[in-house]
Protein backbone atom coordinates (compact mmCIF):
# COMPACT_ATOMS: atom_id res chain seq x y z
CA UNK A 1 0.00 0.00 0.00
CA UNK A 2 2.51 2.85 -1.03
CA UNK A 3 -0.12 5.42 -3.29
CA UNK A 4 -3.73 6.09 -1.73
CA UNK A 5 -6.29 5.30 -3.82
CA UNK A 6 -7.78 7.17 -6.76
CA UNK A 7 -11.23 7.10 -4.94
CA UNK A 8 -11.94 6.34 -1.43
CA UNK A 9 -15.46 6.44 0.10
CA UNK A 10 -15.77 6.13 3.80
CA UNK A 11 -18.64 5.22 5.53
CA UNK A 12 -20.90 7.06 3.27
CA UNK A 13 -24.57 7.99 4.43
CA UNK A 14 -26.73 9.75 2.31
CA UNK A 15 -29.82 11.17 4.24
CA UNK A 16 -33.32 11.91 2.56
CA UNK A 17 -35.20 14.70 4.24
CA UNK A 18 -38.85 15.04 3.47
CA UNK A 19 -39.52 18.01 5.52
CA UNK A 20 -40.71 16.38 8.81
CA UNK A 21 -37.60 13.63 9.19
CA UNK A 22 -34.63 12.19 8.14
CA UNK A 23 -33.92 8.65 6.48
CA UNK A 24 -30.58 7.08 5.45
CA UNK A 25 -30.99 6.82 1.88
CA UNK A 26 -27.56 4.79 1.55
CA UNK A 27 -25.76 3.92 4.84
CA UNK A 28 -22.38 2.80 5.69
CA UNK A 29 -21.01 2.57 2.34
CA UNK A 30 -17.82 1.92 2.04
CA UNK A 31 -15.22 1.14 -1.33
CA UNK A 32 -12.30 2.10 -2.89
CA UNK A 33 -11.11 1.91 -6.55
CA UNK A 34 -7.45 2.33 -7.35
CA UNK A 35 -5.95 3.65 -10.52
CA UNK A 36 -7.19 2.07 -13.57
CA UNK A 37 -9.27 -0.59 -11.57
CA UNK A 38 -12.72 -1.59 -12.88
CA UNK A 39 -15.65 -1.76 -10.23
CA UNK A 40 -19.33 -2.69 -10.07
CA UNK A 41 -22.20 -1.59 -8.20
CA UNK A 42 -24.71 -3.89 -8.56
CA UNK A 43 -28.38 -3.53 -6.96
CA UNK A 44 -32.54 -3.46 -7.54
CA UNK A 45 -34.12 0.19 -8.74
CA UNK A 46 -34.20 2.42 -5.78
CA UNK A 47 -31.38 0.79 -3.30
CA UNK A 48 -29.17 3.87 -3.44
CA UNK A 49 -26.61 2.89 -6.42
CA UNK A 50 -27.12 5.84 -8.56
CA UNK A 51 -27.38 8.43 -5.39
CA UNK A 52 -24.17 7.21 -4.42
CA UNK A 53 -22.31 7.95 -7.61
CA UNK A 54 -24.05 11.38 -7.58
CA UNK A 55 -22.49 11.99 -3.72
CA UNK A 56 -19.31 11.00 -5.60
CA UNK A 57 -19.09 13.97 -8.08
CA UNK A 58 -20.56 16.43 -5.46
CA UNK A 59 -24.02 16.73 -7.40
CA UNK A 60 -26.42 15.62 -4.55
CA UNK A 61 -29.25 17.92 -4.68
CA UNK A 62 -32.41 18.23 -2.14
CA UNK A 63 -33.99 16.50 -0.58
CA UNK A 64 -30.64 14.41 -0.60
CA UNK A 65 -27.64 15.22 1.46
CA UNK A 66 -24.32 13.91 2.93
CA UNK A 67 -25.41 12.75 6.26
CA UNK A 68 -21.62 11.58 7.35
CA UNK A 69 -18.64 9.59 6.30
CA UNK A 70 -15.78 10.95 3.56
CA UNK A 71 -15.13 10.53 -0.11
CA UNK A 72 -11.70 11.25 -1.33
CA UNK A 73 -10.37 11.52 -4.25
CA UNK A 74 -6.78 11.39 -4.92
CA UNK A 75 -6.83 11.85 -1.21
CA UNK A 76 -8.67 14.72 -1.24
CA UNK A 77 -11.91 15.25 0.39
CA UNK A 78 -14.31 15.72 -2.25
CA UNK A 79 -17.24 17.48 -0.17
CA UNK A 80 -14.63 20.25 1.79
CA UNK A 81 -13.60 21.55 -1.73
CA UNK A 82 -14.88 24.70 -2.50
CA UNK A 83 -17.16 24.78 -5.79
CA UNK A 84 -15.05 25.73 -8.45
CA UNK A 85 -12.81 23.16 -7.66
CA UNK A 86 -15.70 20.90 -7.59
CA UNK A 87 -16.95 21.92 -10.61
CA UNK A 88 -13.14 21.75 -12.17
CA UNK A 89 -12.81 18.29 -11.07
CA UNK A 90 -16.37 17.01 -12.80
CA UNK A 91 -15.88 16.20 -16.66
CA UNK A 92 -12.47 16.72 -16.09
CA UNK A 93 -10.92 13.75 -13.87
CA UNK A 94 -14.42 12.35 -13.23
CA UNK A 95 -16.63 11.67 -15.90
CA UNK A 96 -20.11 9.84 -16.14
CA UNK A 97 -22.37 8.53 -18.56
CA UNK A 98 -25.74 7.85 -18.89
CA UNK A 99 -28.62 5.54 -19.25
CA UNK A 100 -30.12 7.74 -21.78
CA UNK A 101 -28.27 8.61 -24.58
CA UNK A 102 -31.00 9.87 -26.09
CA UNK A 103 -31.59 12.78 -23.52
CA UNK A 104 -28.19 13.15 -21.92
CA UNK A 105 -27.25 15.08 -25.61
CA UNK A 106 -28.49 18.69 -25.89
CA UNK A 107 -30.91 18.91 -29.11
CA UNK A 108 -30.28 21.84 -30.29
CA UNK A 109 -26.03 21.17 -30.65
CA UNK A 110 -23.99 19.82 -33.17
CA UNK A 111 -22.18 16.78 -31.61
CA UNK A 112 -18.63 18.14 -32.55
CA UNK A 113 -19.40 21.21 -30.65
CA UNK A 114 -20.77 19.56 -27.32
CA UNK A 115 -17.09 17.69 -27.83
CA UNK A 116 -15.16 20.36 -28.31
CA UNK A 117 -16.93 22.23 -25.05
CA UNK A 118 -15.29 19.65 -23.23
CA UNK A 119 -11.54 20.97 -24.46
CA UNK A 120 -12.12 24.73 -23.96
CA UNK A 121 -13.89 24.18 -20.77
CA UNK A 122 -11.34 22.27 -18.70
CA UNK A 123 -8.31 22.59 -20.91
CA UNK A 124 -8.69 26.38 -21.75
CA UNK A 125 -8.20 25.50 -25.49
CA UNK A 126 -9.35 27.66 -28.51
CA UNK A 127 -12.28 26.61 -30.41
CA UNK A 128 -10.21 25.83 -33.59
CA UNK A 129 -8.40 23.47 -31.78
CA UNK A 130 -11.00 22.17 -29.90
CA UNK A 131 -12.83 21.87 -32.95
CA UNK A 132 -10.25 19.65 -34.68
CA UNK A 133 -9.56 17.40 -30.91
CA UNK A 134 -13.86 17.05 -31.55
CA UNK A 135 -12.90 15.23 -34.75
CA UNK A 136 -10.02 12.96 -33.34
CA UNK A 137 -12.26 12.65 -29.77
CA UNK A 138 -15.23 10.74 -31.98
CA UNK A 139 -12.83 8.89 -34.66
CA UNK A 140 -11.54 7.43 -31.12
CA UNK A 141 -14.91 6.01 -30.37
CA UNK A 142 -15.24 4.62 -33.62
CA UNK A 143 -17.29 6.51 -35.31
CA UNK A 144 -17.44 6.47 -39.20
CA UNK A 145 -16.60 9.56 -41.24
CA UNK A 146 -15.97 11.66 -37.94
CA UNK A 147 -15.52 14.99 -40.44
CA UNK A 148 -18.82 14.59 -41.17
CA UNK A 149 -20.84 13.26 -38.56
CA UNK A 150 -19.30 16.29 -36.05
CA UNK A 151 -21.86 18.79 -37.53
CA UNK A 152 -24.66 16.05 -37.17
CA UNK A 153 -27.50 16.65 -34.42
CA UNK A 154 -28.33 14.39 -32.11
CA UNK A 155 -31.14 13.60 -33.27
CA UNK A 156 -29.81 12.53 -36.65
CA UNK A 157 -28.03 9.67 -34.81
CA UNK A 158 -28.71 6.03 -33.87
CA UNK A 159 -28.83 4.99 -29.88
CA UNK A 160 -25.45 3.33 -29.86
CA UNK A 161 -23.82 6.28 -31.76
CA UNK A 162 -25.23 8.79 -29.19
CA UNK A 163 -23.64 6.48 -26.28
CA UNK A 164 -20.74 6.78 -28.27
CA UNK A 165 -20.65 10.13 -28.41
CA UNK A 166 -21.10 10.03 -24.49
CA UNK A 167 -18.25 8.26 -24.01
CA UNK A 168 -16.44 10.52 -26.60
CA UNK A 169 -17.39 13.37 -24.79
CA UNK A 170 -16.52 11.56 -21.23
CA UNK A 171 -13.79 11.02 -21.88
CA UNK A 172 -12.41 14.06 -24.16
CA UNK A 173 -10.25 15.52 -21.32
CA UNK A 174 -9.08 11.72 -20.22
CA UNK A 175 -10.53 11.39 -16.76
CA UNK A 176 -9.23 9.31 -13.89
CA UNK A 177 -12.47 7.79 -13.49
CA UNK A 178 -15.47 7.36 -15.31
CA UNK A 179 -18.71 6.51 -13.83
CA UNK A 180 -20.59 4.16 -16.20
CA UNK A 181 -24.61 4.66 -14.90
CA UNK A 182 -26.72 2.04 -16.48
CA UNK A 183 -24.77 3.03 -20.04
CA UNK A 184 -26.54 0.18 -22.25
CA UNK A 185 -29.49 -0.05 -20.70
CA UNK A 186 -31.61 1.89 -23.11
CA UNK A 187 -29.55 -0.23 -26.12
CA UNK A 188 -29.96 -3.04 -27.94
CA UNK A 189 -27.85 -6.41 -26.48
CA UNK A 190 -26.09 -6.72 -29.69
CA UNK A 191 -25.21 -2.63 -30.10
CA UNK A 192 -24.60 -3.04 -25.91
CA UNK A 193 -21.89 -5.61 -26.12
CA UNK A 194 -20.35 -3.41 -28.70
CA UNK A 195 -20.02 -0.20 -26.33
CA UNK A 196 -19.02 -2.26 -23.51
CA UNK A 197 -16.19 -3.45 -25.34
CA UNK A 198 -15.56 0.01 -26.90
CA UNK A 199 -15.72 1.75 -23.06
CA UNK A 200 -13.88 -1.12 -21.17
CA UNK A 201 -10.75 -0.61 -24.25
CA UNK A 202 -10.90 3.01 -24.57
CA UNK A 203 -10.34 3.24 -20.56
CA UNK A 204 -7.86 0.42 -20.46
CA UNK A 205 -5.76 2.30 -22.67
CA UNK A 206 -6.06 5.65 -21.11
CA UNK A 207 -5.60 3.61 -17.38
CA UNK A 208 -8.74 5.55 -16.50
CA UNK A 209 -11.10 3.35 -13.63
CA UNK A 210 -14.60 2.57 -14.02
CA UNK A 211 -17.07 2.56 -11.74
CA UNK A 212 -20.03 0.77 -13.15
CA UNK A 213 -23.42 1.09 -11.81
CA UNK A 214 -25.82 -1.41 -13.16
CA UNK A 215 -28.25 -4.10 -11.89
CA UNK A 216 -27.63 -6.52 -14.70
CA UNK A 217 -24.94 -8.53 -12.63
CA UNK A 218 -23.89 -10.50 -15.50
CA UNK A 219 -22.70 -7.50 -17.41
CA UNK A 220 -21.06 -5.95 -14.27
CA UNK A 221 -18.77 -8.79 -13.54
CA UNK A 222 -18.63 -9.30 -17.29
CA UNK A 223 -16.61 -5.62 -17.63
CA UNK A 224 -15.38 -5.23 -13.36
CA UNK A 225 -12.80 -6.96 -11.69
CA UNK A 226 -14.20 -6.21 -7.90
CA UNK A 227 -18.33 -6.02 -7.86
CA UNK A 228 -20.01 -4.86 -4.58
CA UNK A 229 -23.40 -5.42 -3.92
CA UNK A 230 -25.52 -3.33 -2.92
CA UNK A 231 -28.94 -4.07 -0.83
CA UNK A 232 -31.54 -1.21 0.49
CA UNK A 233 -28.65 1.15 1.07
CA UNK A 234 -26.02 -0.82 2.58
CA UNK A 235 -23.74 -2.71 0.52
CA UNK A 236 -24.06 -6.59 1.67
CA UNK A 237 -21.23 -8.07 0.18
CA UNK A 238 -18.15 -7.08 -2.02
CA UNK A 239 -15.74 -9.01 -3.88
CA UNK A 240 -13.58 -10.41 -7.01
CA UNK A 241 -16.29 -11.08 -9.87
CA UNK A 242 -15.22 -14.70 -10.15
CA UNK A 243 -15.28 -15.56 -6.45
CA UNK A 244 -18.78 -13.34 -6.58
CA UNK A 245 -19.96 -16.12 -8.90
CA UNK A 246 -18.48 -19.02 -7.63
CA UNK A 247 -19.05 -18.74 -4.10
CA UNK A 248 -21.33 -15.81 -3.01
CA UNK A 249 -21.28 -15.40 0.83
CA UNK A 250 -24.42 -13.20 1.25
CA UNK A 251 -27.68 -14.73 0.73
CA UNK A 252 -28.97 -12.01 -1.43
CA UNK A 253 -25.73 -12.32 -3.98
CA UNK A 254 -26.79 -16.26 -4.12
CA UNK A 255 -30.28 -14.77 -4.63
CA UNK A 256 -29.09 -12.98 -7.56
CA UNK A 257 -26.72 -15.89 -9.04
CA UNK A 258 -28.85 -17.91 -9.04
CA UNK A 259 -31.86 -16.13 -11.00
CA UNK A 260 -29.70 -15.46 -13.63
CA UNK A 261 -30.89 -18.19 -16.43
CA UNK A 262 -28.09 -20.16 -17.46
CA UNK A 263 -27.14 -22.17 -20.83
CA UNK A 264 -26.35 -25.99 -20.12
CA UNK A 265 -27.02 -29.50 -20.41
CA UNK A 266 -29.21 -29.23 -17.07
CA UNK A 267 -30.87 -26.24 -18.55
CA UNK A 268 -31.61 -27.57 -22.04
CA UNK A 269 -32.84 -30.69 -20.55
CA UNK A 270 -35.64 -27.94 -19.39
CA UNK A 271 -34.60 -29.76 -15.54
CA UNK A 272 -33.14 -26.71 -13.94
CA UNK A 273 -35.56 -24.25 -12.66
CA UNK A 274 -35.45 -20.56 -12.32
CA UNK A 275 -34.92 -18.97 -9.08
CA UNK A 276 -36.09 -15.95 -7.87
CA UNK A 277 -35.86 -13.78 -4.65
CA UNK A 278 -39.56 -13.32 -2.71
CA UNK A 279 -41.09 -10.47 -1.73
CA UNK A 280 -39.77 -7.15 -2.94
CA UNK A 281 -37.49 -4.88 -2.18
CA UNK A 282 -38.41 -2.24 0.86
CA UNK A 283 -39.27 1.15 0.61
CA UNK A 284 -36.63 3.46 2.03
CA UNK A 285 -39.21 5.10 4.78
CA UNK A 286 -39.51 1.48 6.40
CA UNK A 287 -36.26 -0.58 6.23
CA UNK A 288 -36.61 -3.54 8.44
CA UNK A 289 -34.52 -3.56 12.01
CA UNK A 290 -31.50 -5.55 12.30
CA UNK A 291 -30.57 -7.03 8.69
CA UNK A 292 -32.46 -5.06 5.87
CA UNK A 293 -32.60 -8.61 3.82
CA UNK A 294 -34.34 -10.85 6.66
CA UNK A 295 -37.79 -10.19 5.77
CA UNK A 296 -36.62 -12.03 2.29
CA UNK A 297 -33.97 -13.86 3.75
CA UNK A 298 -34.62 -17.99 3.64
CA UNK A 299 -31.77 -18.37 6.46
CA UNK A 300 -32.98 -15.28 8.53
CA UNK A 301 -33.04 -16.20 12.61
CA UNK A 302 -33.78 -14.20 15.53
CA UNK A 303 -30.38 -12.42 15.56
CA UNK A 304 -30.67 -11.01 12.00
CA UNK A 305 -33.99 -9.25 13.17
CA UNK A 306 -32.48 -7.19 16.01
CA UNK A 307 -28.98 -6.67 15.13
CA UNK A 308 -27.73 -4.95 11.50
CA UNK A 309 -24.43 -7.45 10.58
CA UNK A 310 -21.21 -5.67 10.60
CA UNK A 311 -19.01 -6.14 7.73
CA UNK A 312 -16.77 -9.25 7.88
CA UNK A 313 -13.61 -9.63 5.80
CA UNK A 314 -13.32 -12.93 3.76
CA UNK A 315 -10.82 -15.23 3.29
CA UNK A 316 -10.14 -14.22 -0.26
CA UNK A 317 -10.41 -10.12 0.75
CA UNK A 318 -13.81 -10.32 -0.20
CA UNK A 319 -16.30 -8.48 2.12
CA UNK A 320 -19.54 -9.88 3.40
CA UNK A 321 -22.42 -8.14 5.50
CA UNK A 322 -24.43 -10.83 6.94
CA UNK A 323 -24.24 -13.40 10.46
CA UNK A 324 -24.52 -16.46 8.81
CA UNK A 325 -22.17 -15.91 5.36
CA UNK A 326 -21.29 -18.78 3.53
CA UNK B 1 -36.49 23.37 -47.83
CA UNK B 2 -39.77 23.80 -48.06
CA UNK B 3 -41.29 27.09 -46.50
CA UNK B 4 -44.62 28.13 -46.34
CA UNK B 5 -45.64 30.43 -48.40
CA UNK B 6 -47.14 32.47 -45.45
CA UNK B 7 -43.27 32.68 -44.35
CA UNK B 8 -42.46 33.69 -47.07
CA UNK B 9 -45.05 36.86 -47.48
CA UNK B 10 -43.75 37.57 -43.95
CA UNK B 11 -40.16 38.04 -44.98
CA UNK B 12 -40.85 39.53 -48.08
CA UNK B 13 -43.16 41.73 -45.98
CA UNK B 14 -40.81 42.62 -43.23
CA UNK B 15 -37.46 42.63 -45.73
CA UNK B 16 -39.69 45.28 -47.80
CA UNK B 17 -40.16 47.40 -44.65
CA UNK B 18 -36.19 47.12 -43.60
CA UNK B 19 -35.37 48.15 -47.46
CA UNK B 20 -37.56 50.78 -47.71
CA UNK B 21 -36.55 52.24 -44.42
CA UNK B 22 -32.35 51.84 -45.07
CA UNK B 23 -32.38 53.33 -48.24
CA UNK B 24 -35.66 55.95 -47.71
CA UNK B 25 -33.38 58.91 -48.60
CA UNK B 26 -32.92 57.52 -52.51
CA UNK B 27 -36.32 56.40 -52.59
CA UNK B 28 -38.06 59.58 -51.39
CA UNK B 29 -39.21 62.18 -53.65
CA UNK B 30 -39.04 64.88 -51.93
CA UNK B 31 -37.68 65.79 -48.05
CA UNK B 32 -39.64 64.74 -45.91
CA UNK B 33 -40.36 67.49 -43.65
CA UNK B 34 -39.05 70.59 -45.51
CA UNK B 35 -40.33 69.28 -48.93
CA UNK B 36 -43.50 71.69 -48.00
CA UNK B 37 -45.04 73.70 -51.08
CA UNK B 38 -48.84 74.72 -50.27
CA UNK B 39 -49.72 75.31 -54.05
CA UNK B 40 -49.41 71.32 -54.14
CA UNK B 41 -51.80 70.75 -50.85
CA UNK B 42 -54.21 67.99 -50.65
CA UNK B 43 -53.14 66.39 -54.05
CA UNK B 44 -54.99 63.15 -54.55
CA UNK B 45 -52.75 59.96 -55.65
CA UNK B 46 -51.27 60.79 -58.80
CA UNK B 47 -48.99 59.84 -61.01
CA UNK B 48 -46.85 62.68 -59.44
CA UNK B 49 -47.63 62.35 -55.87
CA UNK B 50 -47.99 58.55 -55.92
CA UNK B 51 -49.62 58.71 -52.08
CA UNK B 52 -50.83 62.43 -52.85
CA UNK B 53 -49.84 65.09 -50.22
CA UNK B 54 -51.02 66.34 -47.09
CA UNK B 55 -52.51 69.83 -46.46
CA UNK B 56 -48.93 71.25 -46.57
CA UNK B 57 -48.02 70.19 -49.94
CA UNK B 58 -45.64 67.31 -48.29
CA UNK B 59 -45.26 64.30 -50.60
CA UNK B 60 -47.16 61.47 -48.90
CA UNK B 61 -45.03 59.01 -50.56
CA UNK B 62 -41.52 60.35 -49.22
CA UNK B 63 -42.83 60.46 -45.61
CA UNK B 64 -44.07 57.18 -45.22
CA UNK B 65 -40.43 55.63 -46.67
CA UNK B 66 -39.20 58.19 -44.14
CA UNK B 67 -41.75 57.21 -41.52
CA UNK B 68 -40.71 53.78 -42.00
CA UNK B 69 -37.55 54.05 -39.99
CA UNK B 70 -38.69 55.71 -36.93
CA UNK B 71 -40.96 52.67 -36.80
CA UNK B 72 -38.39 50.06 -37.50
CA UNK B 73 -36.07 51.50 -35.11
CA UNK B 74 -38.81 51.64 -32.52
CA UNK B 75 -40.04 48.28 -33.17
CA UNK B 76 -36.55 46.56 -33.68
CA UNK B 77 -34.51 48.40 -31.02
CA UNK B 78 -37.41 48.66 -28.13
CA UNK B 79 -38.00 44.84 -28.63
CA UNK B 80 -34.71 43.86 -28.51
CA UNK B 81 -34.10 45.99 -25.12
CA UNK B 82 -37.44 44.03 -23.79
CA UNK B 83 -35.91 40.73 -25.17
CA UNK B 84 -33.04 40.87 -23.21
CA UNK B 85 -34.59 42.19 -20.17
CA UNK B 86 -37.24 39.34 -20.38
CA UNK B 87 -34.73 36.68 -20.72
CA UNK B 88 -32.31 36.92 -18.75
CA UNK B 89 -34.57 37.49 -15.68
CA UNK B 90 -37.06 34.42 -16.57
CA UNK B 91 -33.84 32.55 -17.38
CA UNK B 92 -31.85 33.13 -14.10
CA UNK B 93 -35.69 33.30 -12.24
CA UNK B 94 -35.99 29.85 -13.98
CA UNK B 95 -32.91 28.32 -13.05
CA UNK B 96 -32.10 29.46 -10.08
CA UNK B 97 -35.44 29.38 -8.45
CA UNK B 98 -35.91 30.08 -4.87
CA UNK B 99 -36.12 33.63 -3.64
CA UNK B 100 -34.92 35.40 -7.00
CA UNK B 101 -37.79 33.39 -8.41
CA UNK B 102 -39.87 35.06 -6.49
CA UNK B 103 -39.03 38.34 -6.70
CA UNK B 104 -39.17 37.98 -10.60
CA UNK B 105 -42.32 36.58 -10.35
CA UNK B 106 -43.54 39.70 -8.54
CA UNK B 107 -42.36 41.89 -11.35
CA UNK B 108 -43.71 40.28 -13.66
CA UNK B 109 -47.08 39.98 -12.31
CA UNK B 110 -47.19 43.59 -11.26
CA UNK B 111 -46.05 44.17 -15.09
CA UNK B 112 -48.98 42.18 -16.13
CA UNK B 113 -51.45 44.40 -14.05
CA UNK B 114 -50.87 47.33 -15.27
CA UNK B 115 -51.53 47.96 -18.62
CA UNK B 116 -48.44 48.53 -20.73
CA UNK B 117 -49.54 51.45 -23.12
CA UNK B 118 -50.66 53.39 -20.05
CA UNK B 119 -47.25 52.58 -18.52
CA UNK B 120 -45.37 53.79 -21.44
CA UNK B 121 -47.70 56.99 -21.76
CA UNK B 122 -46.49 57.25 -18.03
CA UNK B 123 -42.75 56.95 -18.50
CA UNK B 124 -43.60 59.22 -22.42
CA UNK B 125 -45.05 61.90 -19.81
CA UNK B 126 -42.35 62.03 -17.31
CA UNK B 127 -39.13 61.88 -20.08
CA UNK B 128 -41.22 64.50 -22.65
CA UNK B 129 -41.65 63.13 -26.26
CA UNK B 130 -38.98 62.13 -28.56
CA UNK B 131 -37.27 58.96 -29.93
CA UNK B 132 -35.28 57.69 -27.04
CA UNK B 133 -38.06 58.29 -24.14
CA UNK B 134 -39.64 55.87 -26.90
CA UNK B 135 -37.38 53.75 -26.97
CA UNK B 136 -37.06 53.66 -23.22
CA UNK B 137 -40.87 53.63 -22.32
CA UNK B 138 -41.58 50.91 -24.87
CA UNK B 139 -38.28 48.73 -24.02
CA UNK B 140 -39.11 48.64 -20.45
CA UNK B 141 -42.66 47.81 -20.51
CA UNK B 142 -43.18 44.63 -22.52
CA UNK B 143 -41.14 42.11 -21.48
CA UNK B 144 -43.50 40.20 -19.45
CA UNK B 145 -44.34 37.79 -22.30
CA UNK B 146 -40.91 37.06 -22.88
CA UNK B 147 -39.72 36.83 -19.44
CA UNK B 148 -42.80 34.16 -18.84
CA UNK B 149 -41.83 32.33 -21.52
CA UNK B 150 -38.41 32.22 -20.82
CA UNK B 151 -38.80 30.96 -16.92
CA UNK B 152 -41.34 27.93 -18.10
CA UNK B 153 -38.63 27.31 -20.86
CA UNK B 154 -35.82 27.34 -18.11
CA UNK B 155 -37.94 24.92 -15.60
CA UNK B 156 -38.77 22.58 -17.82
CA UNK B 157 -35.42 22.64 -19.59
CA UNK B 158 -33.23 22.33 -16.58
CA UNK B 159 -34.88 18.58 -15.50
CA UNK B 160 -33.81 17.28 -19.16
CA UNK B 161 -30.62 14.98 -19.17
CA UNK B 162 -28.28 17.01 -21.06
CA UNK B 163 -28.39 19.83 -18.61
CA UNK B 164 -27.93 17.37 -16.15
CA UNK B 165 -25.20 16.23 -17.58
CA UNK B 166 -23.76 19.44 -18.55
CA UNK B 167 -23.33 19.89 -14.80
CA UNK B 168 -22.07 16.44 -14.34
CA UNK B 169 -19.60 17.34 -16.84
CA UNK B 170 -18.03 20.32 -14.63
CA UNK B 171 -20.17 23.18 -16.55
CA UNK B 172 -20.51 26.50 -14.52
CA UNK B 173 -24.17 27.55 -14.22
CA UNK B 174 -23.59 30.78 -16.66
CA UNK B 175 -22.44 28.56 -19.11
CA UNK B 176 -25.08 26.04 -18.83
CA UNK B 177 -27.97 28.77 -19.04
CA UNK B 178 -25.74 30.24 -22.01
CA UNK B 179 -25.28 26.78 -24.12
CA UNK B 180 -27.58 24.82 -22.99
CA UNK B 181 -30.51 26.66 -21.63
CA UNK B 182 -30.84 29.23 -24.54
CA UNK B 183 -30.49 27.91 -27.85
CA UNK B 184 -33.20 25.49 -26.68
CA UNK B 185 -35.94 27.83 -25.62
CA UNK B 186 -34.40 30.42 -28.46
CA UNK B 187 -37.80 29.26 -31.01
CA UNK B 188 -40.63 30.78 -28.50
CA UNK B 189 -38.62 33.62 -27.68
CA UNK B 190 -37.79 34.53 -31.22
CA UNK B 191 -41.36 34.18 -32.34
CA UNK B 192 -42.62 35.95 -29.16
CA UNK B 193 -40.06 38.53 -30.10
CA UNK B 194 -41.20 39.10 -33.61
CA UNK B 195 -44.83 39.15 -32.52
CA UNK B 196 -43.48 41.66 -29.74
CA UNK B 197 -42.06 43.85 -32.35
CA UNK B 198 -45.29 44.06 -34.51
CA UNK B 199 -47.15 44.93 -31.17
CA UNK B 200 -44.16 47.78 -30.08
CA UNK B 201 -44.51 49.19 -34.07
CA UNK B 202 -48.61 49.31 -33.10
CA UNK B 203 -47.37 50.93 -29.46
CA UNK B 204 -45.64 53.66 -31.31
CA UNK B 205 -48.44 54.37 -33.55
CA UNK B 206 -50.71 54.84 -31.05
CA UNK B 207 -48.00 56.76 -28.90
CA UNK B 208 -47.21 59.37 -31.50
CA UNK B 209 -51.39 59.84 -32.30
CA UNK B 210 -52.00 60.57 -28.85
CA UNK B 211 -49.14 63.23 -29.53
CA UNK B 212 -46.31 61.68 -26.81
CA UNK B 213 -44.59 59.72 -29.53
CA UNK B 214 -42.52 61.51 -32.14
CA UNK B 215 -43.70 65.27 -32.46
CA UNK B 216 -44.57 66.72 -35.58
CA UNK B 217 -43.17 67.63 -38.37
CA UNK B 218 -40.75 64.39 -38.43
CA UNK B 219 -42.53 61.65 -39.73
CA UNK B 220 -43.59 58.36 -38.10
CA UNK B 221 -46.52 56.50 -39.09
CA UNK B 222 -48.27 57.02 -35.81
CA UNK B 223 -47.93 60.84 -35.84
CA UNK B 224 -48.87 61.18 -39.71
CA UNK B 225 -52.35 59.14 -38.59
CA UNK B 226 -52.79 61.20 -36.30
CA UNK B 227 -52.23 64.55 -38.35
CA UNK B 228 -54.70 63.10 -41.05
CA UNK B 229 -57.72 62.35 -38.34
CA UNK B 230 -58.92 65.72 -39.04
CA UNK B 231 -59.09 65.26 -43.09
CA UNK B 232 -60.02 61.72 -42.77
CA UNK B 233 -63.47 62.46 -45.05
CA UNK B 234 -61.97 65.43 -47.16
CA UNK B 235 -58.57 63.89 -47.86
CA UNK B 236 -58.45 59.63 -47.07
CA UNK B 237 -55.20 59.41 -48.43
CA UNK B 238 -53.54 60.76 -45.55
CA UNK B 239 -54.56 58.17 -43.45
CA UNK B 240 -54.66 55.27 -45.59
CA UNK B 241 -50.61 55.36 -46.85
CA UNK B 242 -49.61 55.09 -43.32
CA UNK B 243 -52.28 52.88 -41.80
CA UNK B 244 -51.43 50.20 -44.70
CA UNK B 245 -47.90 51.00 -43.94
CA UNK B 246 -48.36 49.45 -40.31
CA UNK B 247 -50.70 47.09 -41.34
CA UNK B 248 -48.37 45.47 -43.98
CA UNK B 249 -45.10 45.51 -41.50
CA UNK B 250 -47.65 44.59 -38.58
CA UNK B 251 -48.82 41.34 -40.79
CA UNK B 252 -45.40 40.99 -42.30
CA UNK B 253 -43.73 39.95 -38.69
CA UNK B 254 -47.02 37.78 -37.38
CA UNK B 255 -46.47 35.76 -40.35
CA UNK B 256 -43.00 35.98 -39.92
CA UNK B 257 -42.99 35.12 -36.38
CA UNK B 258 -45.16 32.10 -37.11
CA UNK B 259 -42.72 30.76 -39.91
CA UNK B 260 -39.89 31.26 -37.73
CA UNK B 261 -41.32 28.93 -34.79
CA UNK B 262 -41.19 25.68 -37.65
CA UNK B 263 -37.70 27.09 -39.27
CA UNK B 264 -36.16 27.05 -35.98
CA UNK B 265 -37.27 23.91 -34.52
CA UNK B 266 -34.41 21.42 -35.49
CA UNK B 267 -36.48 18.01 -35.36
CA UNK B 268 -38.60 19.71 -38.44
CA UNK B 269 -35.28 20.81 -40.14
CA UNK B 270 -33.93 17.21 -40.64
CA UNK B 271 -37.38 15.87 -41.68
CA UNK B 272 -37.33 19.04 -44.23
CA UNK B 273 -34.09 18.00 -45.50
Amino acid sequence: MTAPPLIEVDGLRIDLDDGSRRTAAVEGVSFRIDRGETFGLVGESGCGKSISALALIGLLRRPLSIGAGAIRFDGREIQGLPAAEQRALRGNRIAMIFQEPMTALNPVSPIGRQIAEMFVLHQGKSWREADRLAVEALASVRVPAPERRVKDYPHQLSGGMRQRVMIAIALACGPDLLIADEPTTALDVTVQAEIIELMRNLCAERGTAILMISHDLGLVANVCRRVAVMYAGRIVEERGSDALFRASAHPYTKGLVDSLPRLGTRAALGRSKLKEIAGVVPAIADFPAGCRFNPRCMQATEICRSTAPETTRLGDGGLVRCHHHA
Amino acid sequence: MKLGTSTIIGGVLFALAIFVGLFAPWLAHTDPVMGANLMNAEEPPSWIWWFGTDAQGRDIYSRVVHGARISLTVGIVSQLVNSVIGVTLGLTAGYWGGWWDDVVNALTNLMLAIPSLIFALAIMAVLGPGLTSLLIALGLTNWSFSCRIARASALSLKSQGYVQAAKVLGYGDLRIMITQLLPNMLGPIIVISTLGMGGAILAEAALSFLGLGIRPPYPSWGSMLSEARDQITTAPWLSVFPGLAIFLTVLGLNLLGDGLRDILDPQSRSRRT
